[in-house]
């Protein structure tokens, strides 16, 4: 990757253009709108030409690290293969040229049951909505629907929701966009949610739990038996946070296990691009005696991000039942494979069999000495760059301090994950040797690492402030 | 075992796997779920198809789908895609990357959501411009939010009756849930009248309101009075608008409003049958703080050499859980990136061309709409590119005529008008063949 | 190893205390600032705002990180040090000496609650 400094501001030269328009034969333009309704200044956009615009994004896109580019073991976030027959089936133009109000959308229809269809048969829930237009939207649709069962029966009591100490951020901050108010419960010694700590919280004020299954340090909630009986008996309902639902694909659907509602992240189990940060798909399923309650909630603007679900849907057509259902197994055996690969020199907290990540809590030997600062697990990530992999997430879950979570995902071959686990001893020798190598990583990326702390403080968030 | 063409699992890559681990079979990597739960079935899927199989499977589909001439908007709007703006966002640099934890491999994305910034903050008249919302109606429903964090002590968010119906319908949505109480500003001659403001201000309890820039009857309104009136009431101002129309029209920053938000389909982004589209969120420089959604900021690395990071984080969920300013994670990058490579090719000039194009071809389609006589008109404001009609003649009928000629048009509204909407893309002969069905009804 | 100052009272969320008549100036200890790192954002209240004893009243920020500050007393908010709006970094620099707010105390027997340095410094490290 090389670095390329400019902004496409500072290519703009006047009386330049990068389009194309018709001629305007209407002989009426909007100067005749009243003086007090027109912009008096002309936006400051670029003036560039179409090949400037094309040479600066194909420049800043070769300053990106994506899946297509290298391995991505970014833990919780499951960047698997973007299948290319995806991108082809979304951007037929019998789908990008429909408007959402129109009529005559039979096939439209058609894709938006299908997939219903094939998520609920995969999750064992009845029915889902495809409004969500990310995990987090999700979240947020799946909590109003847990209280609008609850208003619905006139009991207006329940209004705080159980999370776990280890949920994602995104469960407490959805909690309270929703208006509940979020009781934390503990993860025990093992890593699970721990049943003695909950059971004190329920109540009559509890509207339910959110639970992610397997949690974010990669294990599964064995006790999810008792926990939805608990939680059931006291009056509440189980969300199930799909983010983690890659591993169990051929092996548990979340319906079987008590869950009422769950949403799932198409652009994570489902193979749907990224994109940067987005465009996600937070579809929310829910159990048959909720299902009347989805149309009673709109959260987006029309049927969601309807591209998204082509992608998912398309996904699930090339891998069919038979495939299907291996996806989570392999998945599994490859976290696992790291994991034992690397526990020698890796601190491993629970060394237990994992499903789809894991978590390491920092080096065995930091090669902190007398005198000498040890190197921190943002070394270690920063460090990887330099061997052209992309860093697991890191401090995430808040449970360990030095938390490197890594989730290698189905679509790596072998050879991907021993060159990647070859990577990770030459950084751990290295650290023991001299951790300065870590500390200034990476060496060999576009930039450097940049001062994070001046942004924060003296924000210069615009072009025109810099 | 059958192969994949996605998983590169051979049988030996597997034992060597399973060997490493220490256990027998896949099927004992999962010993820790209760044996009840086990799904034992088989999903009720198809099965696995070959490619050109899937591919000639969605080209039956989408041959189920009228293709149609789009005479309307309503919150989605036909505009030209340029072919650079596919070919750049498909790059799979930059469509198969994760948000921008790591930003010394993410200087693209990093790059590119920082212009989008400028650009949406020059078209609005703001300071500062997240990086993106899911859509406009949850861009409206964050800025309610929004508007109780910037105001203390104040618990009612006014709407003005002219948004768009799906904006309504989402913020009530939010409101109803977060606890925000509702209240109305009525409209008066297809615009947000400022007596029925003023009169629902003088509680003392709002703490922002939210009207439209251009409204659900396509009329632009005059904003006149309505910030001194706000600001007067220690309330935050509040428009939605169409962001392309910003090009020409007053700004909120010229009306003097706190923060922007609408939906950035109308910059390049196709209709897509709703979706992926991109929220907007632009507000005053002193606001920054409350603003929800992820910001990228300038800043210079270890060398000195400029580059951009995502900033201001704590205001967000995986910082602050239940005290962020909001729950959203992933955004819309990719769709920011369809604006920001569509606003480079426009300019300024090719902008201000789409609203021209687009405002010639409307109030030419008003006039030979009412020279047919089947049509009388509601209102007398200016508009830009999308207005309503009474229709006199039966409102299904006429709909189905032009459905059936190739047209989605006439599109019904809640007050039983029929709505237009005209783009560049719509040409004079389109527009003549569409008047000419109407005739015949 | 932090500092700690003789004189000040002390809260057990590391604020620190120092009593002129019945106005009482608030910080946050050199242990806190350690902590955080370094500090990019301070979210104070406005002059004329409550507080209240126990209670948040504002929060810090770093980079990767945000930290609730509690109010040791109740009152008024008389004074707000704004200094720290755009060097948010003084706290850093000296803890003792960047105070966030000044407070008109309500009930000075709320400062019987607070530490003083030698409970204070024992509670650092633990």
């Amino acid at each position: 990757m090389k670095y390329y400094d400019k902004l496409i501001f500072e290519l703009s030269k006047p009386g330049r253009q990068g389009f194309t328009l018709p001629e305007n034969g209407y002989g009426r333009c909007v100067k005749e709108l009243p003086e007090g309704l027109r912009r008096q200044s002309e936006p400051e956009l670029p003036e560039v030409s179409e090949p400037d615009v094309v040479r600066h994004y194909t420049n800043l896109s070769q300053m990106n690290f994506g899946v297509d580019t290298g391995f991505y073991p970014l833990g919780s976030c499951t960047m698997k293969y973007n299948p290319k027959v995806n991108e082809e089936v979304a951007a037929m133009p019998g789908f990008t040229g429909l408007h959402p109000l129109q009529p005559g959308v039979d096939g439209a229809k058609a894709v938006i049951e299908g997939l219903d269809k094939a998520l609920s048969a995969i999750t064992g829930m009845a029915r889902f909505t495809f409004e969500p237009c990310a995990g987090a939207h999700g979240e947020l649709t799946g909590l109003m629907i847990m209280r609008s069962y609850h208003m619905r029966r006139g009991d207006l009591a329940r209004t705080k929701v159980i999370v776990p100490d280890s949920a994602h951020g995104t469960n407490p901050a959805s909690a309270a966009v929703c208006g509940l108010e979020v009781v934390e419960v503990k993860s025990n010694a093992a890593g699970l949610v721990d049943v003695e700590d909950l059971k004190p919280l329920l109540g009559p004020d509890i509207a339910g739990i959110m639970m992610t299954n397997p949690n974010t340090l990669g294990l599964f909630e064995r006790e999810i038996g008792e926990i939805a009986a608990l939680v059931h008996a006291c009056g509440g309902l189980l969300y199930y946070d799909g983010a983690n639902m890659n591993p169990m694909l051929g092996v548990v659907r979340p319906g079987d296990m008590g869950f009422d509602i769950m949403h799932l992240n198409l652009h994570k189990t489902f193979s749907t691009p990224h994109g940067g940060g987005g465009p996600g798909s937070g579809p929310v399923g829910v159990a048959a005696h909720l299902a009347d309650l989805l149309p009673t909630i709109q959260v987006s603007g029309f049927h969601g991000n309807f591209g998204v679900m082509l992608r998912a849907y398309a996904y699930i057509l090339m891998l069919g039942r038979q495939n299907v259902k291996l996806a989570g197994k392999y998945a599994t055996v490859s976290a696992n494979y790291i994991k034992e690969s690397l526990k020698d020199v890796y601190k491993l907290p629970i060394p237990t069999v994992c499903k789809h990540e894991f978590v390491f809590d920092g080096l065995v030997d930091d090669g902190a000495r007398e005198g000498r600062e040890g190197a921190t697990t943002l070394d270690v990530a920063k460090r990887l760059l330099d061997f052209g992999f992309h860093a697991p997430t890191i401090y995430f879950p808040l449970l360990f301090h030095q938390a490197l979570m890594i989730e290698p995902t189905e679509t790596e071959s072998l050879e991907t994950l021993d060159a990647f686990i070859d990577v990770m001893r030459k950084i751990a020798a290295e650290a023991a040797e001299d951790p300065a190598i870590l500390k200034e990583a990476p060496h060999g990326a576009p930039i450097r690492r940049p001062d994070e702390t001046t942004a924060a403080r003296q924000p210069i968030l615009k072009y025109q402030d810099a | 075992m059958a192969g994949f063409s996605y998983f590169p699992h051979t049988e030996d890559d597997l034992r060597v796997m399973l060997e490493r681990i220490g256990v027998a079979s896949l099927d004992d990597l999962y010993q820790d779920v209760p044996e009840r739960f086990v799904f034992r079935g088989e999903y009720d899927l198809p099965d696995a198809m070959s490619e050109q199989q899937v591919r000639d499977y969605f080209e039956s589909l989408a041959a189920q789908n009228a293709r149609l001439k789009i005479f309307a908007g309503a919150g989605a709007y036909d505009h030209y895609t340029p072919a650079v703006v596919p070919y750049i966002t498909s790059r799979s640099e930059f469509l198969t990357a994760y948000t921008p934890y790591q930003a010394e491999i993410s200087q693209g994305t990093l790059r590119y959501i920082f212009e989008y910034q400028s650009m949406v903050c020059t078209l609005t008249g703001m300071d500062v411009s997240n990086a993106s919302l899911y859509d406009g109606p949850t861009a409206a429903a964050e800025a309610m939010k929004m508007a109780l964090a910037c105001t203390k002590k104040k618990t009612r968010v006014l709407l003005s009756r002219t948004l768009l119906p799906h904006v309504i319908r989402v913020v009530e949505t939010y409101a109803r849930f977060h606890g925000v109480e509702l209240g109305y500003i009525d409209a008066r001659d297809g615009q947000t009248s400022l007596e029925s403001l003023q009169k629902e201000l003088e509680a003392g309890d709002v703490a922002g309101i939210i009207v439209p820039q251009i409204n659900r009857y396509g009329i632009i309104e005059d904003l006149g009075g309505f910030e001194e009136a706000v600001h007067a009431a220690k309330a935050v101002a509040i428009a939605y608008c169409d962001p392309s129309a910003l090009a020409v029209i007053k700004t909120p920053g010229e009306w003097g409003f706190d923060i922007a938000v609408g939906d950035g389909q109308p910059l390049g982004i196709p209709v897509s049958f709703g979706g992926p589209y991109v929220g907007f969120m632009a507000c005053r420089k002193d606001y920054v703080r409350k603003m929800p959604g992820r910001i990228v900021g300038q800043t210079t690395d270890a060398d000195g050499k400029r580059c951009y990071v995502l900033t201001l984080q704590a205001r967000e969920q995986h910082i602050r859980r239940e005290k962020a300013t909001s729950n959203i994670c992933s955004n819309e990058s990719l769709m920011a990136l369809y604006v920001t490579v569509y606003l480079s090719l426009m300019g300024p000039k090719g902008l201000r061309k789409v609203n021209c194009l687009s405002y010639g071809g409307a109030h030419y389609l008003h006039d030979e709409l009412l020279k047919t006589g089947k049509f009388e008109e509601v209102f007398t404001k200016p508009f830009l590119k999308e207005f309503v009609l009474k229709p006199l003649v039966d409102t299904e009928k006429l709909q189905q005529k032009l459905y059936e000629g190739g047209f989605f048009a006439a599109l019904s509204t809640e007050e039983g008008y029929v709505s237009f909407c005209v783009t560049e893309k719509r040409s004079k002969e389109e527009i003549d063949a569409l008047v000419a069905l109407v005739k015949e009804v | 190893m932090s500092k700690v100052i003789e004189g000040l009272l002390y809260s057990e969320s590391h604020e620190w205390v120092k009593v002129e008549g019945d106005i009482a100036v608030i910080g946050v200890s050199d242990f806190a600032q350690k902590e955080m790192g370094d500090i990019t954002y301070v979210d104070a209240p406005e002059v004329e705002d409550e507080v209240t004893a126990g209670e948040e009243f504002g929060a810090l920020e770093s980079v990767k990180a945000s930290s609730d500050l509690y109010s040791p007393v109740s009152g008024e908010v008389v004074e707000v040090n704004e200094a720290l709006e755009d060097q948010p970094e003084l706290i850093n620099s000296d803890a003792y000496g960047a105070w966030i707010i000044k407070v008109k105390m309500s009930d000075t027997s709320e400062l019987d609650a607070l530490m003083d340095a030698a409970a204070y410094q024992a509670l650092t490290e633990k």
